[in-house]
């Protein structure tokens, strides 16, 4: 399934612009980056608890927060892009 | 079943793959061009003569993703594979198998089966769907012809014997191979097989798909666990797949020709695809190969349901499917090898 996470870190407070990196970090191994905190990642039901345990390890649950916006197998009508950067889709022909 | 991921194709020469992270990039001249997240793929080809980072084969080895290496012209040139999953006492069944005369006949039977059941299928669709602008009776002839040979297989009890019959039905096959190609017909015929070089655009064409099929067998082969390059019909010779190329006969006319010719009646290549060198050879544009990739891999997305499983899945996990029924019938848990009959 398609899953959309995106994520708030708050980088004036201690220790935030490490958290954010390391957060970044983390979402670059699962998915592609869509815009600057947004990431698409196609991932199965397994790959996306690990994910989001190790998410959960990574923040400040106080003054930072994530998003897990789900959406399904049947993704491909539901995301729309207009304007630049372009991004890859992990599942459509990958020719280089 | 498992999920069909997707195959990662690098046809610029000068790219490097690296990993990251978790992703394997793809750079030229020093930039970074793309990323992929390892999870998401089953496969890695490249035609680059650059090659990857250790890391990243490191990577691969462990996720048991198979990168193989072609050459710039697509001919085949390596794989790399992880310390061979799998248990070793199927591997050694599948050796005594290949040792033994009598049983790698059983075996190889059921591949050719399969081969002749699918051309003469092949022809079959083509005598329903376009029975005026073609030989009919010729077709019918042949078709006849395989019939009788598919016959001749149930009864054969050698290899020898099991290789003539299946030499006879394959040149009756490609003797209306010209015959189905229905458009372009100046630009795209075929005379005969030619290969290290291919001599005509048609022969280029067999030969990458060929090639293309071959490696994704090879790694459907060793993830079950069996071991590629020991054959059954195909004799061991060294750096040759020869178990691939055993489970490849079956599929070669439904999913390697039926492509080529497809391409070629769809007119999505052109005779423009295609260069002449010198020497004779022929090989096709980077612009072509990278078209065709892409047609390859949205035909490996369709979806079929599998004649003996009967289970829907995607054309792109039939070799792996095969596999696994090989890798049971090797464990003893199904009495024969069902070849691929495709309806």
């Amino acid at each position: 399934m398609l899953v959309l996470i995106t994520y708030d870190v708050s980088i004036t407070s201690e220790g935030g612009k490490k958290r954010l990196r390391r957060v970044a970090k983390k979402c670059e191994d699962f998915g592609v980056r869509v815009q600057n905190s947004v990431f698409e990642c196609v991932l199965d039901a397994t790959q996306l608890k690990i994910l989001e345990i190790e998410l959960e390890k990574i923040i400040n649950p106080e003054v930072d927060s994530l998003r897990f916006y789900r959406l399904g197998n049947n993704y491909k009508t539901k995301v729309k892009h207009v304007g630049a950067k372009q991004s890859l889709s992990v599942d459509e022909p990958l020719i280089f | 079943m498992k999920k069909l991921l997707n195959t990662l194709y690098i046809t610029l020469p000068d790219a490097y793959l690296a990993l990251k992270g978790e992703n394997v990039v793809i750079v030229q001249d020093e930039e970074v061009i793309g990323r992929v997240p390892l999870h998401n793929l089953e496969a890695i080809c490249t035609f680059g003569r650059q090659g990857a980072s250790p890391a990243l084969m490191a990577a691969c080895m462990e996720k048991s993703i198979a990168i193989t290496f072609l050459s710039t012209s697509g001919r085949f040139r390596g794989r790399v594979i992880g310390s061979t999953k799998g248990n070793v006492t199927l591997r050694r069944t599948q050796y005594r198998f290949a040792d033994d005369e009598e049983k790698s006949t059983e075996i190889s039977k059921h591949f050719l089966i399969g081969k002749l059941y699918n051309a003469k299928w092949s022809l079959e669709r083509i005598t329903r769907d376009h029975a005026l602008r073609i030989d009919l009776e010729k077709f019918k002839t042949k078709s006849a012809f395989l019939s009788e040979s598919i016959q001749q297989l149930t009864v054969a009890d050698n290899l020898e014997v099991l290789r003539g019959i299946e030499g006879n039905a394959a040149s009756a096959y490609f003797s209306v191979m010209d015959d189905m190609i229905l458009q372009q017909k100046e630009d795209f015929f075929y005379k005969g097989r030619s290969r290290r070089p291919p001599l005509d655009n048609v022969n280029a064409l067999l030969s990458f798909v060929y090639t293309l099929l071959a490696s994704d067998v090879g790694a459907a082969l060793e993830t079950v666990g069996l071991d590629a390059y020991v054959g059954f019909l195909h004799r061991d010779r060294p750096g040759r797949m020869s178990l691939a190329l055993d489970v490849m006969e079956e599929l070669r006319s439904v999913y390697a020709d039926r492509f080529v010719l497809s391409l070629i009646n769809k007119k999505q290549v052109q005779a423009s695809d295609f260069l002449k060198k010198e020497s004779g050879a022929v090989i096709m544009t980077d612009k072509a190969r990278k078209e065709i990739l892409q047609l390859w891999q949205k035909r490996k997305e369709e979806q079929i349901t599998h004649p003996f499983l009967k289970e829907k899945i995607s054309w792109g996990l039939v070799p792996h499917a095969q596999a696994m029924l090989l890798a049971r019938f090797l464990r003893g848990d199904l009495d024969a090898y069902p070849p691929f009959l495709w309806k």
